[in-house]
C-alpha cells in the first residue's frame, strides 16, 4: 500500500500554526519558499495559491506578479522528513513493516494483513479516516508491487485497488510515464521520444524485439533505476524485485526520577544519580547493551533544564563508573530553587555481552586497578577528550605530517611505514625552532650554531637526507628540506634541517631549523 | 636483608625487584632528549627483567605518556617513528594543561591495571608537586604494582619520595661501525643520587639495540654498539670516494 501525503509541507505548516483548513492565514494565498542560487523559489503552495495559478518550483518573483498578496514562509525540509519518519512508524498499525518514500510518501506492506481490517477497501477507508482525523490530505492505493501502488496513488484514482489476479499492464496502461518515478531529465527524453503513457512504453517493448533493444541502447549508460525507464517498468510489473529499506523503531534506554520534594543539595543529587545509574544498568543489561553516550537532564522548579552529556571510550554499564564520571560534571550545576526531575538517557548504546559482574568489582577491591577504558574515561572527563590521543603513523614523508593523533582506544588497523631506514628522533617539536648558524662548514652543514641562547659545537654529522615538499598538496613556493643528524661536543643529538637551497628561486638564503631531539 | 645485599651496586639488568622500583624520577635538562630516552630505556630494562630474559612479544599493554603544555613546548612530543619498534603502537599521549592535571593523569594511569608503565614529564618545581603529592604517587604505584617514570625537566632536586632518583645528561655516543663521522646510538651519563637499595653512583650507559648496558669492553667489541657475529664479513667502505667534491654538494 502506498500513501501519498500530497501536501505534506503545507499541511505541516498549517498544523504547526494551529489553523484549520482554509482558516486564518491558510485562507489566503500562501507559499513555502526556499533560497536557491537564482533567488527564492516556491517549494509548496496551499489551495488558495493554487487557485490563483501558482505551483511549486515557480520563482517567487514570477509568483508575485500573478498573485501580489502572496504571503510566504520559509520551508523546512528537515522537519518535513522528520514528520514523515514519525508518520511512517505510525503507519505500521496497518502492516508489519513500512518504508519511507521521501520526500512525501510512505509505503506499507499489507500483504496478508488486509483481512484484519475487513478487506482491502475497508483498510483504505480506515487509512483515509485516520489521516482525515489528523487533518492530513492523503491519496492511497494498494497494488501487488510497491512501484504500481506508488503509481496508482500519485496518478490513479484515489483509493485504487489493484488485485494480484488482475491484468496489471492493462490497469496501468493510461498512467503517464511520470508514474515510473523517473528523474526529470529522463522524463524529458521520453516526452521527446513521444512516449507519454505507460501503455506506449509497454507497446514499444512488446511490439517488436527491436523495440526493447532500442530503448536498452538509448539508456545503456543509466544504471540507477530512477534514470532507466526499462528497469522501472520491470519493477512496476514485478519482473525484477525492488528492495526497500524498512523503518524500524528503536527506543533508547531512558530512566527518570520525579522527586516529591525538589532537591537543592549535592549529596541528594548524587544519591538520585546513583539510583538512576543502577536503573540504567538494569535496563541496559536486559537489552545486552552498554552505553557509549549518556545524557543527563535536570529539570528545575522554574522550568530551566540543565543538560550534562558524557561519552565513554568503551561501552559500559557499570553504575559506579557512570556515577564517578558524572560527579566531575556536577560542580557547576546551579540548583536554583531546586531540581524536581532527573532523567538519564543512553542516546548511543553498543552491544555488550553479559560478563561475570563481580570480577571488575573484586579486582578494584584487591587493588588491581581500573581497566584501560575506565582510565581513559576518567581522564577525558577531567582533561577533555582532545587531551588524550594516540599517536599514529600517516603516509607522508614530511616529518611533522607523518604522525597524527587518533582517539585513544583506536586499534590501528594498518600502520604506514614510509620506509625510513634512517633513524628518527624520539621527540619532535610542534613547531620546528629556528637556529642561528654561527659558522658553517664547507659541506653546508653548520659547525657551530646557537639555539635557545646556547652555543653548540657540532662534533659529528650524518646527512643530508633530502625531503622534498609534497607538490600535489602544497604551494609551489614551499622549499625542500635537507635533514642532518648531528651530535654536539657534549653528546646531545639533534635532528636539524636547512629549508631550501641558496638560489632555488623561492626566497633568500635558506634558514636552519631544529626539528627534534634524539634520545 | 644482609649487609652484603644492601651495598650491591646498581647495574642494568639486575633481576632484583628493588632495582626496578615503582616510582623513579629522572632529572634532565630541556635542551636534549636524554631524559625521555633514558626513562624508556629504564622501563624496557624493567620489562625485560620481569619478562624473564626478553620482552614478551604478546605484551600489548599500552603506555601512558603524560606531558604538561610547558613540557611539550620545551621538549617536544613523542614521535611515533622515533619510538622503539615494540612501543610504537602502544603509546597513549595525554597533554595536560598544568602540573595539577598532569599529576591527576599520572595517578589515574598508575592505578590502571592495563598499562605497562607510565611516563610523566613535568617542567620545573611546580607547587602542586610537593612531598605529599610524590608520596601519594609512590603509595598508589606500590599498591597497584605499576611503574612510574617521572621526568623532571630543568628542576631542582627538591624533596621527593621517589624510590630511585637519577640525573641524566647525554654522553658522546659510540661511533657506528659503517660511518664513524655519524652520531651513534644513544648514550647517557647517569647519576643515581638517591636510591633505597643501592648506593649512589655514576654510570655511562649505552643503548645497545634496545638493551640498556654498561660501558662495553673495548677490546672484545671494538665497534661498541654493533652486535657483530664472529664471521661477519667486512665489506669495507661501500661509498665511492668523491674526489674533491662533497656528497652534500648542492
Amino acid at each position: 500500500m502506498a500513501i501519498w501525503l500530497a501536501q505534506l509541507s503545507v499541511d505541516r505548516w498549517r498544523l504547526s500554526s494551529g489553523l484549520k483548513r482554509g482558516e486564518g492565514a491558510d485562507g489566503s494565498a500562501l507559499a513555502l519558499i526556499s533560497e536557491t542560487a537564482h533567488g527564492p523559489r516556491l517549494e509548496a503552495v496551499n489551495d488558495a495559491a493554487r487557485d490563483a495559478g501558482l505551483h511549486a518550483a515557480m520563482m517567487l518573483a514570477d509568483a508575485r506578479t500573478l498573485c501580489p498578496d502572496l504571503t510566504v514562509c520559509p520551508s523546512d525540509p528537515a522537519g518535513d522528513l522528520e514528520t514523515l519518519e514519525k508518520l511512517t512508524l505510525w503507519a505500521q498499525r496497518w502492516g508489519p513493516w513500512s518504508a519511507m518514500d521521501a520526500p512525501d510518501g510512505l509505503i506499507v506492506d499489507v500483504t496478508g494483513s488486509a483481512h484484519l481490517f475487513g478487506g482491502e477497501d475497508r483498510l483504505l477507508a480506515d487509512v483515509a479516516e485516520r489521516f482525515a482525523a489528523r487533518d492530513w490530505i492523503v491519496r492511497t492505493a494498494i497494488a501487488p508491487t510497491a512501484g504500481a501502488a506508488w503509481a496508482l496513488a500519485h496518478y490513479g484514482a484515489n483509493g485504487a485497488i489493484l488485485g494480484s489476479d488482475e491484468d496489471m499492464p492493462a490497469r496501468l496502461d493510461d498512467l503517464p510515464v511520470a508514474a515510473l518515478r523517473l528523474d526529470s531529465d529522463v522524463l524529458t527524453v521520453l516526452r521527446r521520444l513521444g512516449l507519454k503513457r505507460l501503455g506506449d512504453l509497454e507497446r514499444v517493448e512488446a511490439g517488436k524485439m527491436t523495440g526493447r533493444d532500442a530503448l536498452q541502447r538509448r539508456f545503456r549508460s543509466r544504471k540507477s533505476p530512477a534514470s532507466n525507464p526499462l528497469v522501472r517498468m520491470d519493477q512496476l510489473i514485478g519482473r525484477v524485485p525492488e528492495p526497500l529499506v524498512p523503518l524500524v523503531a528503536r527506543t533508547m534506554p531512558l530512566v527518570q526520577r520525579r522527586l516529591v520534594e525538589p532537591i537543592r543539595h549535592r549529596s541528594l543529587l548524587d544519591q538520585v544519580l546513583s539510583d538512576l545509574a543502577q536503573d540504567m544498568a538494569r535496563v541496559l543489561e536486559g537489552q545486552g547493551e552498554g552505553a557509549r553516550r549518556l545524557e543527563l537532564g535536570l529539570w528545575r522548579v522554574d522550568g530551566e533544564v540543565i543538560v550534562r552529556s558524557l561519552e565513554m571510550a568503551a561501552a559500559s554499564r557499570d553504575p559506579a563508573h557512570i556515577l564517578r564520571l558524572f560527579a566531575a560534571r556536577f560542580d557547576d550545576v546551579d540548583a536554583g530553587f531546586g531540581i524536581e526531575s532527573v532523567r538519564l538517557r543512553a542516546s548511543w548504546a553498543e552491544p555488550l555481552d553479559l560478563a561475570q559482574a563481580d570480577i571488575e568489582a573484586a579486582s578494584e577491591e584487591k587493588s588491581l586497578g581500573t581497566s584501560l577504558a575506565a582510565c581513559v574515561d576518567r581522564l577525558g572527563v577531567r582533561l577533555g577528550n582532545r587531551a588524550i590521543s594516540k599517536p599514529v603513523t600517516y603516509p607522508s614523508h614530511i616529518p611533522e605530517r607523518a604522525q597524527r593523533h587518533a582517539c585513544a582506544l583506536t586499534s590501528e588497523s594498518h600502520s604506514y611505514n614510509v620506509g625510513n631506514p634512517i633513524k628518527r628522533p624520539l621527540k619532535i617539536f610542534d613547531n620546528a625552532e629556528k637556529i642561528a648558524v654561527l659558522y658553517a662548514s664547507p659541506d653546508g652543514h653548520p659547525q657551530r650554531f646557537r639555539w635557545r641562547g646556547q652555543a653548540h659545537n657540532v662534533a659529528r654529522v650524518e646527512g643530508p637526507e633530502r625531503i622534498a615538499p609534497e607538490w600535489w598538496r602544497e604551494r609551489s613556493t614551499v622549499r625542500l628540506r635537507d635533514y642532518y643528524r648531528i651530535e654536539d661536543d657534549a653528546g646531545r643529538r639533534y635532528w636539524i634541517y636547512r629549508e631550501g637551497l641558496p638560489g632555488d628561486g623561492r626566497g633568500g638564503m635558506p634558514d636552519w631549523f631544529i626539528q627534534g631531539a634524539f634520545s | 636483608m644482609t649487609s652484603k645485599e644492601a651495598v650491591q651496586r646498581w647495574r642494568p639488568g639486575l633481576p632484583d625487584a628493588e632495582a626496578h622500583p615503582c616510582h623513579n624520577e629522572i632529572f634532565a635538562s630541556s635542551g636534549e632528549g636524554a631524559g625521555a630516552g633514558f626513562a624508556l630505556a629504564l622501563a624496557r630494562d624493567a620489562l625485560r627483567v620481569s619478562g624473564k630474559g626478553a620482552l614478551r612479544v604478546d605484551d600489548q599493554r599500552h603506555i601512558l605518556w603524560v606531558q604538561t603544555r610547558d613540557a611539550i613546548k620545551r621538549c617536544g612530543r613523542p614521535y611515533v617513528h622515533g619510538l622503539p619498534a615494540e612501543l610504537r603502537r602502544r603509546v597513549i599521549h595525554v597533554a595536560a594543561e598544568n602540573a595539577q592535571d598532569a599529576l591527576f593523569a599520572l595517578e589515574e594511569g598508575v592505578r590502571c591495571r592495563d598499562l605497562a608503565f607510565v611516563v610523566g614529564e613535568l617542567v620545573g618545581n611546580p607547587k602542586s608537586l610537593d612531598f605529599t603529592a610524590s608520596r601519594r604517587l609512590t603509595l598508589t604505584a606500590q599498591k597497584h604494582g605499576s611503574r612510574l617514570y617521572l621526568i623532571r625537566i630543568d628542576a631542582r632536586r627538591d624533596l621527593s619520595s621517589a624510590r630511585m632518583r637519577w640525573d641524566v645528561r647525554s654522553a658522546p655516543s659510540p661511533r657506528p661501525r659503517w660511518n664513524g663521522e655519524a652520531p651513534g646510538s644513544a648514550a647517557w651519563q647517569a647519576e643515581l643520587f638517591r636510591a633505597r637499595a643501592h648506593p649512589p653512583g655514576e654510570w655511562t650507559l649505552y643503548d645497545d639495540e634496545g638493551t640498556l648496558c654498561g660501558p662495553p669492553n673495548a677490546i672484545s667489541r671494538p665497534y661498541l654498539n654493533i652486535p657483530q657475529a664472529a664471521n661477519a664479513p667486512d665489506y669495507g667502505d661501500m661509498a665511492r670516494a668523491t674526489v674533491g667534491r662533497s656528497l652534500a654538494a648542492l
